[in-house]
């Protein structure tokens, strides 16, 4: 038996079925995670004692013929900014690198509860902050796909653990892309589930109001499953919605008959890779020709996310990481004089060049004399896109885009000019300011071998949606396999 | 010189709430407890975690809202107010901006030129900080047991003018606040404290002065000492031709003065935004009215019933009355006295005086109006009823036996007092000639002697009456 080649819905069904050991498939992702690590670089920490003391442990209970969650036994990477109780949660900070959480994550506590084997923690860019994991404090990860490229950011090590099979499932946060945008370069499928379904509880906050935890997996229906297993109320966060959630993948495999697609030509403009559109538009022809209605729609306030983006997220992440100043936990510099050289020097030494661009951006808007200008002015385009979005949502299911203009940069390419990094954001971030969910999978190659990404955005709770016609897309490029958990 | 000025004053007072749990967290509000007992990686500010907020907190400020005369929003909302220091985890407190719980209310103090309206801005909720414990040996520790303690802001308008005003507008908002069981405003715990804002402007100008700022006063005596100093400095320098910084002032307990601890040039810019972990408070009409009934009679009420009932005067009331205890207490003994102006008195005068630091009166207050309905009909002398209240407090026994046991029993019979009469005035001829001689003190020397010579018993106003006619007829 492929261990590694299965996905995690054949797993789950193989270990239920006894036909391998939790143990067995533990032991085949820690000792992939050894080959590839020296090339790849995913993980920050590799719990491989934790991980096999769990998959014992399942293995033992369902010898004992208790009856185990269809979680039970597979291996999962989590991002390096979810807490997890016992085990060093760095944010790829200096800040934070000896810091161990006493607490889990509600997202850890539940994978715990299904019994999910917890492999270790994986790389991104410092507290979320980037599009390429090269602002990690502790190492750049590769592109598994072409070692010489970045995984994209800021889940880069959750995307290239699962493109080089480290896990069959991993967790990564998205705040203006960082789930999408990296699974789109290593050409794995990942999603921002809509704002409030899954618990931020323990997620090291970087924007509140836009910091989503997704699944990234190797296909649509081993997404669903995840989130399947993520999503509900949580009475420690006050923004998880009170709502019971249906089955995810219920629509997989119901086809796109019918489908009413939205191809906003804003999200086409200036600055697009030409090969990345002719795969979006190749994509749009393809759900087409299997009974989906495409229309050209406008999305005009498109030109505003970039800014109100950077505004509202690098204000609330300027008062969110206040917190880290060395007084209880974490970093604390070594020479200082007296409280204030404490915070100063702490905070210069503790925290990379990214994250301060966006405390000392984030502190100006805020400050007094400016508030109005842009915080106040971010957040009235916030109701413009969202108003946008819902006047498409009246006529279509799907909107149809580009995960990113390009796909992934050679490694150094962009660290130089931070402006054109961000621009590279520019179809994620509205989904994250009006709260929607959106998918990125993978639609096609550039003449460069690389992975190009497809984005699939829909209204508020329509991930069904998102799966049912990303599932059936995915058919069309898997050779017509009608198995939903088929890879 | 200081007359010609006049004080104008605005108080902000924080109250904290006697909820069972802080405002964030399920860690349980306590004081004087070994420190960082009660704390946990919420009210720490640990990475990734999150505050859900208490309803308690929301119904008791309401409650303080509806106390106080004041407006509840429908709609409201939590900011952040960001600032470093070593006693705030998060390095922001969690607060109100600009859509705070209650607005525009006001408070009614009796003054001297009668009742006086103080208007309340608003009253917001918010979080405590931590204390910073000072070692001289071993450095500055952090104790995170008050991290998170629910608190209220009361902001009162500019609308005091004197001292005297701010005591009784403190004393006022303590009373209610009491009366509504959302605190027990515990002065010495910090859990009633006061910030002082306070101008000077010459008598009959409209604008104001720039004010200064006093922080964290948490005694009645330190509020007044620091107003009247901080008033007497302003004039001062305004006197000689300084002009006032706009400033926060620390007061020394030791020295009753007042001290710069930063102007306003290098004043924080605390960067309110709105929380973006906490939603929207909404409050329908139905949880506003459940709240309103749920408050029991306050002071004002009170006070206006017992002026109609017993015509007592507004000021007494207001003595009266603030503290809810001693106010259940002469309600009480109300009821079976006949002279509420009386039991006024005695509990104005000397149960206040006796009241124990518990502010139990040891005495039940069926014995209280006994003594008051003696002093009444005249069977005891005011000051022997104030005597027979003594006996009560110190000895516990009821106070008919008290009268009966030291013969305390008024001699009202003018037939047994008029040999008293007639044996002081033998006695004491240089007193009846310097009344002869127009001298009317000569009656109050005379009264007093008499009044010895009966030994304390004799009533009073008998014998005033038997002494003035026997003097007539010399």
């Amino acid at each position: 038996m492929d261990i590694l080649s299965m996905s995690a819905c054949d797993l789950s069904r193989a270990l239920s079925e006894k036909k391998v050991s939790a143990l067995e498939v533990t032991q085949c992702y820690l000792k992939q995670i050894e080959e590839k690590e020296p090339s790849v670089s995913a993980y920050l920490t590799v719990d491989a004692k934790g991980a096999m003391d769990k998959a014992e442990e399942v293995d033992q209970r369902r010898a004992a013929g208790e009856a185990l969650s269809p979680y039970a036994g597979i291996p999962i990477g989590v991002k390096d900014n979810i807490c997890t109780k016992g085990l060093k949660t760095t944010c790829a900070s200096r800040m934070l690198e000896h810091f161990v959480p006493p607490y889990d994550a509600t997202v850890i506590e539940r994978l715990r509860r299904l019994d999910m084997v917890i492999l270790g923690k994986l790389n991104m860019d410092e507290f979320a902050m980037g599009s390429t994991t090269e602002n990690s404090y502790f190492k750049v990860t590769k592109n598994p796909v072409s070692p010489d490229r970045v995984p994209g950011g800021s889940s880069g090590g959750s995307a290239a653990a699962v493109a080089a099979l480290e896990a069959p499932l991993t967790l990564g946060s998205d705040t203006g892309g960082s789930i999408r945008q990296p699974a789109a370069f290593c050409g794995v499928v990942g999603v921002k589930p809509t704002y409030g379904t899954v618990s931020r509880y323990g997620l090291v906050a970087f924007a509140s109001s836009l910091d989503q935890i997704g699944p990234l997996s190797r296909n649509v229906s081993d997404s669903a499953f995840l989130l399947n297993a993520l999503a509900g109320h949580d009475p420690k966060d006050a923004t998880s919605l009170s709502r019971d959630y249906d089955d995810f993948s219920k629509d997989i495999g119901k086809g796109v008959e019918g489908l009413r697609i939205a191809l906003p030509r804003e999200f086409f403009g200036e600055g697009l890779n030409q090969k990345v559109k002719e795969a979006v538009f190749s994509a749009a022809k393809t759900l087409e020709s299997l009974g989906a209605k495409v229309e050209e729609v406008s999305f005009p306030s498109l030109s505003l996310a970039l800014p109100a983006y950077y505004v509202l997220s690098s204000a609330e992440a300027s008062s969110n990481l206040a917190r880290f100043d060395g007084i209880r936990y974490g970093y604390r510099s070594e020479n200082y004089s007296d409280m204030d050289s404490l915070y100063k020097k702490t905070r210069s030494e503790g925290f990379g060049a990214e994250v301060k661009r966006r405390i000392m951006l984030g502190t100006f808007a805020l400050s007094s004399g400016y508030y109005d200008a842009y915080y106040k002015k971010a957040l009235q385009v916030r109701s413009l896109l969202a108003s946008d979005y819902q006047k498409i949502f009246e006529q279509c299911d799907v909107i149809l885009s580009p995960v990113a203009p390009t796909t992934a940069y050679r490694i150094g390419e962009k660290t130089s000019d931070p402006m054109e990094m961000y621009l590279g954001d520019i179809y994620t971030v509205p989904v994250n300011i009006a709260g929607i969910p959106a998918l990125s999978m993978p639609c096609g190659k550039d003449q460069n071998g690389l992975p190009i990404g497809l984005h699939l955005m829909g209204d508020f709770f329509s991930e069904p949606t998102l799966y049912r016609a990303a599932a059936a897309l995915e058919k069309t490029q898997k050779g017509g396999s009608d198995d939903a958990f088929g890879l | 010189m200081l007359s010609d000025y006049e004080m104008v004053l605005g108080l902000e007072v924080h109250v904290e709430l006697n909820t069972a749990t802080k405002i964030f967290c399920g860690c349980a509000v306590s004081y004087g407890d070994e420190p960082n007992t009660h704390c946990c990686p919420v009210c720490m500010g640990f990475p990734g975690i999150l505050p859900v907020l208490n309803q308690k907190v929301i119904e008791y400020a309401i409650k303080a809202g509806i106390a106080t005369n004041c407006t509840i929003a429908s709609y409201s909302k939590q900011d952040r107010k960001n600032y470093f220091y070593p006693d705030l985890p998060k390095a922001y407190q969690i607060s109100q901006y600009d859509l705070p719980l209650c607005e525009n209310g006001y408070l009614t103090i009796e003054t001297e030129n009668g009742p006086k309206r103080i208007g309340i801005t608003r009253i917001h909720i918010e979080e405590d900080a931590g204390k910073l414990v000072h070692d001289p040996q071993k450095g500055t520790f952090i104790d995170c047991n008050r991290c998170g303690v629910p608190l209220i802001e009361i902001v009162s308008e500019p609308d005091m003018r004197s001292e005297k005003e701010a005591d009784a507008y403190l004393r006022k908002l303590r009373s209610v606040i009491r009366y509504t069981g959302i605190s027990e405003c515990k002065m010495n715990e910090g859990a009633f404290r006061c910030d002082v804002n306070l101008s000077v402007r010459k008598k009959g100008e409209t604008a104001f002065g720039t004010r200064t700022e006093m922080k964290n006063l948490n005694s009645f005596q330190f509020i007044s000492k620091a107003i009247s100093y901080e008033y007497q400095r302003q004039v001062a320098a305004l006197e000689a031709g300084e002009s006032i910084v706009q400033e926060t002032r620390r007061f020394d307990r030791q020295t009753g003065k007042t001290f710069s601890m930063r102007g306003k040039e290098n004043a924080d810019d605390y960067r309110y935004f709105p929380d973006p972990d906490l939603p929207p408070i909404e409050n329908d009409d139905a949880f506003l009215r459940e709240i309103e009934a749920s408050i029991p009679t306050l002071p004002d009420e009170r006070k206006a019933s017992w002026i109609e009932k017993y015509g007592l005067p507004a000021y007494d009331c207001e003595q009266l009355l603030e503290e809810k205890e001693i106010a259940d207490y002469f309600e009480t003994a109300l009821k079976d006295c006949a002279y509420p102006k009386i039991l006024s008195n005695l509990m104005l005068s000397e149960v206040f005086r006796l009241l124990p630091e518990t502010g139990k009166i040891p005495v039940p207050p069926t014995d209280l109006a006994a003594i008051a309905n003696m002093e009444g009909k005249e069977i005891l002398s005011s000051s022997a009823a104030k005597k027979v209240l003594r006996e009560c407090f110190e000895t516990k026994e009821r106070p008919e036996d008290i009268v009966q046991k030291r013969g305390l029993t008024q001699i009202s019979d003018p037939e047994l007092l008029l040999p008293f009469v007639l044996e002081t005035i033998q006695e004491n001829p240089k007193m009846v000639s310097d009344y002869q001689s127009g001298k009317t003190n000569a009656v109050k020397a005379l009264m007093g002697s008499l009044m010895k010579k009966s030994g304390g018993k004799g009533n009073p106003k008998v014998l005033s009456s038997l002494l003035e006619d026997a003097l007539s007829r010399l």
